[in-house]
Order: C-alpha cells, then structure tokens, then sequence
C-alpha cells in the first residue's frame, strides 16, 4: 500500500540544514561583505570566487539558508494571524527559495 | 490586629446566562503557607459557594486543579500566594480550550488526542507470563523515563501558542506521550502511532516557541520530545527517498 | 465506555487576537527569532546581487561593493548582523535540546553545550576571515 508521501520531513529537513549554516557562516560574512568590503577596509579583486571549490561553498552559504527562510517565514506569517490564504503563501516561500535556488547556480556558473 | 488580606480577580462565566466570562474580585486572607487552590477553597467555602472550579491532590500529582494564574498556566496548588502577595492575583481558567463554566474548561478535545497516539505498549506479540518480564537495562529506561511524567495537567496546551491558533494541533502532552511509549523498549507499536504522530497536525505543526516545556509542572520537556520526533522521522524520510531498497 | 460531553452551545470559545505574540515576553522572542530568517535571506540575496555584479565586469562588482558603503545599507546590515548573532545563539539552545549530547550517561548541561557552540562560531569566523584575506587577490 503506497501511501501519499509526506512532504513536511523535506522542508524541514532543508530548514534544519539552513539554519545550521546560517548560525556559523552568515555572521563573518556579513562583517566582510556587509562592513568591511563597501567601507574599504579591505579590498577583492573577486578572482576567488572562480574556484569551483570556493562556488560549491557560497553554493552552501546562500541556497540552504533560503530554504531555513521559507520556512520559517510561512509558518511565522500564518502564526500572525493576517488572514493570508495558506497555498498562494507556501508557493511565495518555497517556490521562493527553489527559485532562489536556480539563480544562484546560475550566478555561480556565469562566474 | 486585622489579618493581611490579598484581592483574587477570578473569571465568573454562568452557562446559558453570561454572554462573555467577567473578573470578579474576592478578598481572602493572605497567608504565608497558601497557595492559590487554599483561596480559592476559601472563597468557595466562606464567600461564594456558586465558584466552580477543579481540583484533587493539591499537592501536584493529579493534574486536576491549571488555571492561568497573572496569566501564566500553573497548577494553582503550586502558586504560593506569597509569590504574588500584595499585588491582586488574577486567576482565570486555562487558555486555549473551551470555558463551559468559571474556572472549568472543556477537555475532551485533548482527551481525543491523547487516545489517538495510542498511549500504552503495543506488542506485535505478547510474552506468555511463562516466559517473565519484560526486562530493560537502566540506559533503556533513561531513554523514555522523563516522559512518563506527564500528569495531563494541559498547563503546556494553554501555554502553546499554536494549539491557541490551530485548535487541530495534536499539542504537546500527547506528542510526548507518544514519543514516550516509542522510545519504550518493550513497545513494538511506532509504526501505529506513526500516521497520528507524523500527520500535518502532529509534530509538523510545531514551531518550536518552547512554551510547553517552560510551563511544565513536572519538567517533561515535551518541546524536547517533539522536536527529536521530527528529527527521527526526518532521517527515515531521506532514508526512505535516498535509499528505497535498503531494509527496515 | 460512554463519556459525559459539555453541551457545545453554551461553551465559551475564546479566540487568540493577531497580537498574541505582542502580549508576552517569551511570544515576542520567540516572533523575533522567526523574523531573524528574513534579514539573513535578504542579506544573501544582496549577496547573491554582489556576485552577479562580478560577472558584468570588475568595474561594476566594485560600483555595486561601494552602493553599499551609503548609510542606509549600513543600518540595514547592522540590523541584520544583530539578527544573525541572535539566531546563532538561539539555534544553538534549540540544538542542545534537539541532540544533545551524552557524555556517559548522562545529558550535557545546555549552557555548557551552547558555550561550546559559541566557540566553534568564533573558530569557524577567524578561519574563514583568514583564508579570505590569505586567498581573495
């Protein structure tokens, strides 16, 4: 008997994973690229990011915690009672980061 | 010399005549050694004996007796009067469910959930009394111990702000005991309370706020129980869908 | 076994008003905590924008890298950085009650698990400063 899969293990499995990265690697990135890069502390040529070892990080770095995103942000947003219609919502946050997602591949393959 | 006294705002709601539950304010006498259960049994006794209210063991065992005391769930025999002294204490009946009169609420929904995790042993097969116990080593025991704890006082209900918003929430009491008979060596029955445990309203819904296990009278941690509910059944899931010829 | 159910009509039915989370201490945290997620993926969408820029040419990494530097994108990251901070800390208390972790028999203290934590964060941070420093060119 094949049951319709429970697709809730998925998103919060990916949530888990995003939350994990987010906690270690956002807070220095965002001191380097948020700080330290725009007020000419340091400077970047921006040759590092060619590195295919260095784009399967940032792949790490941006896409998983998009997934932590969306699914917080959807349960946060009904939890607040505004009276948004639940399906339309789950399509924004999730389809948001799965397209969230494609951009960043493809960023990191122009690259 | 007149007795300290401290003022009880306690919600009246009349069935049937009330159209929304009011505060009314008694006066009782303040004691060192009273909790909240004493004065309201004081009110009931000398005051006003129209107060309904529930109560047992008064001494935290039975469950009977959660209120919202200034707002935060407790058993009201465990709410020293001196921790609120001289300030009025508001004590109001538990959030989240149903009022059918003053201080008692409707519990059934919960009692509904409770049944539906199936909480007892279930064996595939059951030892003959020939055979003896069930044995398990003091690891095994620790494994669930923490969880047998629940005395279904519903204080975590009241205190979970999704159960207030998703009245379908399984809720935390009856996840932790579902968990509690699944992590039970002797239980063979995980897969029974798997579709109720692991549904859309079970442990998925949780957000993790953590209320419920501050609230706890008995320091079960039902927030710890869910959330290694969906780690579990996270694991499998990828299991499931990463390797789906691999043995159970 | 026949149970006593109240009469449905005369119950009072009390519903949570939106601003719940406004009432009490611990809801409020608990809203912050959620939102935190918001100003992260805002942050590496930004990001994402800086990366992009590279491919258009230095020149427009650098114009883009120096957008940044205006005093609204400051606040914002400052925002945003208080926030990061404040989702590590509290994913790491959530961590210490999901897996905790034995030692023996017996569960590690959270505050122990969490300090643990916060050291590796501080030890990931450094690495990853300087190789970047060490590699960027």
């Amino acid at each position: 008997m094949t049951e319709e899969k429970n697709m809730e293990p998925l998103w919060w499995g990916l949530f888990s994973a995003g939350g994990v990265v987010a906690a270690f690697l956002v807070p220095i990135h965002i001191i380097i690229f948020g700080f330290a890069l725009p007020l000419g502390w340091i400077s970047d040529s921006g040759t590092l990011y060619r590195n295919w070892l260095v784009k399967i990080y940032l792949f790490v770095l941006i896409a998983l915690p998009l997934y932590h995103w969306a699914h917080r942000f959807y349960f946060a947003l009904n939890d607040m009672k505004l009276g948004l219609p639940r399906q339309p919502l789950a399509v924004l946050c999730y389809g948001g980061a799965i397209v969230g997602t494609i951009a960043t591949v493809w960023v990191l393959l122009l690259l | 010399m007149a007795e300290p006294t401290v003022t009880l705002k306690v919600t009246r709601y009349r069935p049937g005549k009330d159209s929304a539950p009011t505060l009314q304010s008694y006066t009782v006498p303040y004691r060192q050694d009273w909790v909240v259960l004493d004065a309201l049994n004081h009110i009931k006794d000398q005051i006003d004996g129209t107060l309904s209210y529930r109560w047992s063991c008064r001494m935290g065992v039975c469950g009977s007796c959660g209120m919202m005391v200034n707002g935060v769930p407790k058993l009201t025999c465990a709410a020293f009067l001196r921790d609120y002294y001289p300030q009025e204490i508001r004590v109001e009946p538990l959030s989240h469910f149903p009022v059918i009169r003053d201080l008692v609420i409707d519990m059934s929904d919960f009692l509904d959930k409770l049944k539906s995790v199936k909480p007892w042993i279930i064996r595939k097969s059951e030892k003959p009394v020939s055979e003896g116990e069930y044995l398990q080593s003091p690891a095994q025991l620790e494994a669930y111990k923490q969880f047998t704890q629940c005395i279904n006082c519903m204080l975590c209900y009241a205190a979970c702000p999704v159960y207030g918003l998703e009245p379908e929430f399984l809720g935390p009491a009856a996840i932790a005991l579902g968990y509690r008979y699944n992590m039970d060596s002797r239980d063979e029955g995980k897969d029974q309370r798997g579709p109720v445990l692991a549904s859309h309203n079970g442990i998925w819904q949780c957000t993790f706020v953590g209320e419920c296990s501050e609230v706890c009278p008995k320091d079960v941690d039902p927030a710890a129980a869910i959330q290694r509910s969906k780690v579990d059944h996270t694991k499998n899931w990828f299991k499931s869908v990463l390797l789906p010829w691999g043995g159970r | 076994m026949s149970v006593v159910r109240p009469d449905k009509s005369k119950l009072f039915y009390h519903e949570l008003p939106p601003s719940w989370w406004l009432s009490k201490r611990s809801y409020f945290l608990f809203m912050l905590r959620e939102l935190s997620s918001v100003f992260i993926a805002i942050f590496l969408v930004v990001f994402l924008i800086q990366l992009y820029q590279l491919t258009r040419g230095p020149e427009a990494y650098a114009a883009f890298t120096q957008k940044l530097s205006s005093p609204g994108w400051i606040v914002l990251n400052l925002i945003t950085f208080l926030f990061a901070l404040y989702h590590s800390i509290t994913w790491f208390y959530s961590s210490a009650i999901v897996l905790p972790l034995r030692i023996g028999e017996r569960e590690m203290p959270r505050n122990l698990f969490v300090a643990l934590n916060v050291g590796a964060l501080a030890v990931v941070s450094l690495v990853i400063l300087v190789l970047f420093l060490a590699l960027k060119g």
